[in-house]
């Protein structure tokens, strides 16, 4: 009855997920907490083995009727989220334990999660999509509130709740308007569809719900409230994992649901907005702000701005330039919240900026490895980043889009000058107090991540190379 | 494949920074009882810089001066068709010659002076002259790119940390203002990647931009160079940053930083977009000429001798902007003689300045006076440098200066009258500061007891005074060196 190899082959990391998943639960109840301890380093090690058996099934395939297809687009996506998910949690560890809140929940809450991104990725029709979308955004309210005496996580997983909840709502209005036009769910009949009105009018409340996932202008306020409020390692999640998912499937759906043949032109000019004004209120939201998770915040806006010039520029130019950039971006982020997490003194964690004053005398590796991570996620040359930025910039000058790419270099130099600020205050300030140390999980990330981001700067042929195929493979 | 002695020469300062912060790593910096670090790691940064020196000889000595074309190319795959490729011509062969020298020169400089936080004081000159050496080798318009904005960091972390009290406002207007300038043409180089099909300089030299692109993309690239070089009206940063960077910092600053402008308008702008090259020509030279007399005029109501010289570089690189947009062989020649000479004397005048600053910790012209006779030797070299700065005959700054003024003679009468007057003005900012200086009486009591140049400074000073006399007399040795890339430049303006 099922071909059990096109199912292997379209969505095999995501039955391992859901298999570990449900493992995890029934191991919880019976063991309760003597199974905290190991679950993070199961969790990471089955998120790793997804990571792999994506890559392993790169060249994807359909299944179920056509209620999942996955493409190596797809996979490049799933294998870069579910690497960093499996990095979040056991930089995690260390930080729950002391706070007293290392709960098994919380690796099985990234399971599902990722469960969910891998869902989305492999979507070709909004059904599995809507369930995807939905599986990632529960779990993520849940984590946003895990400390959950702390008021002000449980404020920021409201906020996320009762705001992703709308934007939900919104995603799923779009989407029955669309169905309404089409007479079909699947990618396939509705990008054979005449673009009507109304159907239109679907496609736009699709996109406002789809930018609220990845925290695009003018969808963005919550980003820099739960950004400040969930916990950092939480923090270190959203700011990775989930959003290299969703920003690939919105490409995804816009690219193959809403292809060029039919409404490229329609929402082009959508994105080019949301793509704009997300680069200029992260570049300039992140000015004024002395808390570092809220300046990442707005830092990751403007980076989810750069993104979307990609998907704007069409899947003919954009698709390969968009997995280069947001793989640049994540590998960035996650070092840098790995930084985030470096910052306790006291028994407490401490987030202002200000904090890592001096650090360059205290602890030069790290300061040194921040202002790599720093380089990189900014664009500026020397790190991986450069690279990124420059696949956007390719795509969007392929695609003639001027006025975005003028946006983009001048809040490119406003990004930078908070960004420096920060080097600043770590090479040139009077030294603040040290840091008390952390566990070998983060601080292995934080290295790990800066070296990477050189040595990728260096040796990107064959990533580059492997990013056209799947970018390729989308075309198709 | 033969031994590829660019890279070398490029990447072994960068591989002794790795060594020295691996070495600090596990030994952790040796801390002195008043508070100053232990100055070996400085030494270790000298050691490497010298290395480097070296082998930039042997680069030298492995180039053919009748050759042409450039040489010692090294190429190697990076990504989607962009290649890591390096190789030099004439002009660049000696820009790294002087790159190489003048990084020894600093941090030998440095010893003494700098106090605190040396191992990443020697790190990032070391990263520094990686990327400054860099920029002179790459052939490949996204590797240029790369080298040419990396260096920003060394530099905005010199300035940031060693430099003076507003040392953060200069290090972030530095860095800001080159940025912006250089994002430009960052999308100018995409845009001629995905137009050309190639980041190869080489080949994009033989592509032809349509008039139009060629315009935008001109402009573009003169954002970048004009800033860097710097060019009124963006010059601004220049002073800021000079007088707050460290002596070190000034003289590599001004010796080698400042040519990166020149370089690229005769490695990029002109083969590359003649026509919109020759359409510019009278804006160039309206700005060239309003820097060199605004800008003497201001150096000479200086009260900040480092301030002064920095005003001075802005109409010293006014001439080499004459010289390059006159489209002439004599002219080229002579803005590209002029960077040269202008990176030997600024950098000791920076030096000379840092000499003093180093006695009495004030920068102040009223504060000095009747110098000559408590440091004659100094005087002397201070002397020396003042004159190749006005542009005596005899010294490298005459050569350089008469050659770009009659190259712009012959494109335009009114940019050299204009430049002449620039001359004139030099004289009279340099003797005075000169004068109020060195002669005189000591009126200031705290400099009865100033020393002399002592041997470390004279080590840094000798081979520069010996470089700007030998120059001076024997032009030939650099003209022949740079007569091909001057040519190659110009050639496609012939053509069109």
């Amino acid at each position: 009855m099922f071909d059990i190899e096109a199912i292997l082959s379209t969505i095999a990391p995501e039955l391992l997920l859901a298999a570990a998943g449900l493992l995890g639960v029934t191991l919880g109840a019976l063991f309760g907490d003597r199974f905290n301890g190991i679950s993070f380093k199961l969790g990471a090690l089955v998120l790793f083995l997804a990571a792999a058996l994506a890559g392993v099934y790169w060249d994807g395939g359909r299944a179920f009727d056509g209620l999942v297809e996955t493409t190596s687009f797809a996979n490049f996506a799933k294998a870069v989220s579910f690497g960093c998910a499996g990095v979040a949690l056991l930089m995690a560890e260390g930080f729950l334990r002391r706070h007293d809140t290392m709960r098994y929940e919380y690796a099985l809450l990234i399971i599902f999660a990722s469960l969910g991104m891998g869902i989305i990725l492999s979507s070709a029709n909004f059904m599995t999509l809507y369930l995807g979308v939905e599986t990632l955004s529960l779990s993520s309210y849940v984590l946003a509130a895990f400390h959950r005496d702390s008021p002000r996580s449980a404020e920021a997983g409201l906020k996320y709740f009762v705001l992703g909840a709308l934007a939900s709502g919104l995603l799923l209005y779009g989407m029955s308007l669309v169905y309404g036009f089409a007479g079909g769910t699947s990618y396939e009949i509705i990008a054979g569809t005449e673009a009507s009105l109304g159907f239109m009018f679907g496609m736009v409340l699709m996109i406002t719900g789809l930018a609220f996932k990845v925290s695009a202008a003018p969808m963005h306020v919550w980003t820099p409230d739960v950004y400040e409020g969930s916990p950092s390692p939480v923090v270190a999640f959203f700011a990775t994992a989930p959003k290299m998912a969703s920003m690939v499937v919105f490409a995804i759906v816009m690219f193959t649901a809403f292809p060029q043949a039919m409404a490229f032109e329609n929402w082009q000019l959508i994105i080019a907005i949301i793509a704009g004004a997300s680069m200029l209120i992260g570049a300039f939201g992140a000015l004024p702000q002395s808390n570092l998770k809220r300046l990442l915040g707005y830092s990751s806006i403007a980076n989810m701005g750069y993104a979307l010039v990609a998907i704007a520029a069409g899947v003919q130019y954009g698709a390969g330039s968009l997995l280069i950039f947001m793989t640049a971006y994540v590998i960035a982020s996650l070092g840098l919240f790995g930084g985030v997490l470096s910052m306790r003194r006291e028994g407490g964690m401490v987030e202002n900026v200000n904090e890592l004053a001096g650090l360059i005398r205290r602890q030069p590796g790290l300061a040194t490895a921040l202002t790599v991570l720093l380089v990189s996620v900014s664009g500026f040359p020397l790190a991986f980043g450069f690279l990124g930025k420059l696949a956007v910039l390719e795509a969007g000058w392929n695609a003639g889009l001027m006025p975005l790419i003028i946006i983009l270099v001048l809040s490119s130099v406003v990004a930078m000058y908070y960004y420096l600020r920060i080097v600043k205050i770590m090479w040139f300030d009077e030294q603040a107090e040290d840091f008390e140390s952390v566990d070998g999980w983060v601080t292995t990330t934080v290295y790990l991540t800066a070296i990477i981001s050189v040595a990728l700067l260096i040796f990107i042929n064959p990533l580059s190379e492997l990013a056209a195929s799947a970018a390729a493979s989308l075309i198709s | 494949m033969d031994f590829p002695i660019l890279s070398a020469v490029t990447f072994l300062p960068l591989a002794g920074a790795v060594l020295i912060l691996l070495i600090r790593a596990l030994t952790g910096a040796q801390v002195r009882p008043d508070g100053s670090e232990d100055d070996r790691v400085l030494y270790a940064g000298l050691l490497f810089s010298v290395a480097t020196f070296v082998i930039s000889i042997v680069m030298f000595l492995s180039f053919d001066q009748q050759g042409s074309g450039y040489q010692l190319v090294e190429e190697v795959d990076w990504f989607s068709g962009i290649k890591y490729k390096m190789g030099v011509d004439g002009m660049s062969l000696l820009l790294i010659m002087l790159t190489t020298l003048l990084m020894p020169i600093a941090l030998i400089a440095s010893i003494g002076s700098i106090k605190h936080r040396l191992t990443e004081y020697t790190v990032a000159f070391l990263v520094l002259e990686t990327f400054m050496i860099g920029v002179f080798c790459a052939l490949d318009m996204v590797v240029f790119y790369v080298f040419f904005e990396a260096g920003l960091i060394p530099m905005f972390i010199i300035i940031g940390v060693w430099g003076g009290a507003e040392r953060i406002y200069a290090s972030y207007k530095f860095f800001l203002y080159t940025l912006f300038g250089s994002l430009f043409m960052l999308a100018a180089v995409v845009y001629m990647y995905l137009t050309a099909g190639t980041s190869d300089v080489v080949a994009l030299e033989q592509y032809e931009f349509g008039k139009d692109a060629q315009t935008w993309l001109w402009l573009a690239f003169f954002a970048s160079f004009a800033v860097k070089l710097p060019m009124w009206p963006v010059h601004t940063w220049l002073p800021d940053a000079h007088v707050q960077a460290p002596t070190a910092g000034s003289v590599i600053l001004a010796g080698i930083l400042l040519k990166m402008g020149g370089y690229g308008f005769l490695r990029f702008s002109l083969p590359m977009f003649p026509e919109a090259s020759v359409l510019f020509q009278p804006f160039v030279f309206t700005i060239s000429v309003i820097a060199i007399v605004y800008a003497s005029l201001v150096a000479w109501r200086q009260t900040d001798m480092k301030k002064l010289i920095a005003y001075s570089s802005v109409a010293h690189m006014g001439f080499v902007t004459l010289g390059i947009f006159s489209f002439t062989e004599i002219g080229v020649q002579g803005a590209v003689f002029q960077m040269l000479s202008h990176g030997l004397i600024s950098g000791a005048l920076f030096l000379i300045v840092g000499v003093v600053y180093d006695r009495m910790h004030t920068r102040d012209i009223s504060a000095y006076g009747g110098l000559v006779h408590r440091m004659p030797v100094y005087a002397t070299l201070f002397m020396l440098f003042t004159m190749a700065n006005v542009g005596l005959p005899g010294t490298s700054g005459f050569v350089g200066e008469i050659l770009t003024m009659v190259g712009a003679f012959q494109a335009n009468t009114w940019a050299a009258a204009g430049a002449a007057l620039g001359v004139i003005f030099s004289a009279v900012y340099m003797l005075t500061l000169y004068r109020r200086t060195v002669f005189g009486q000591i009126t200031n009591p705290e400099l009865e007891t100033i020393e002399d140049v002592n041997t470390k400074e004279l080590i840094c000073l000798i081979p520069l005074a010996i470089g700007v006399i030998l120059l001076g007399i024997l032009p030939n040795l650099i003209f022949d060196i740079t007569r091909e890339s001057s040519l190659h430049a110009l050639a496609q303006m012939a053509g069109g």
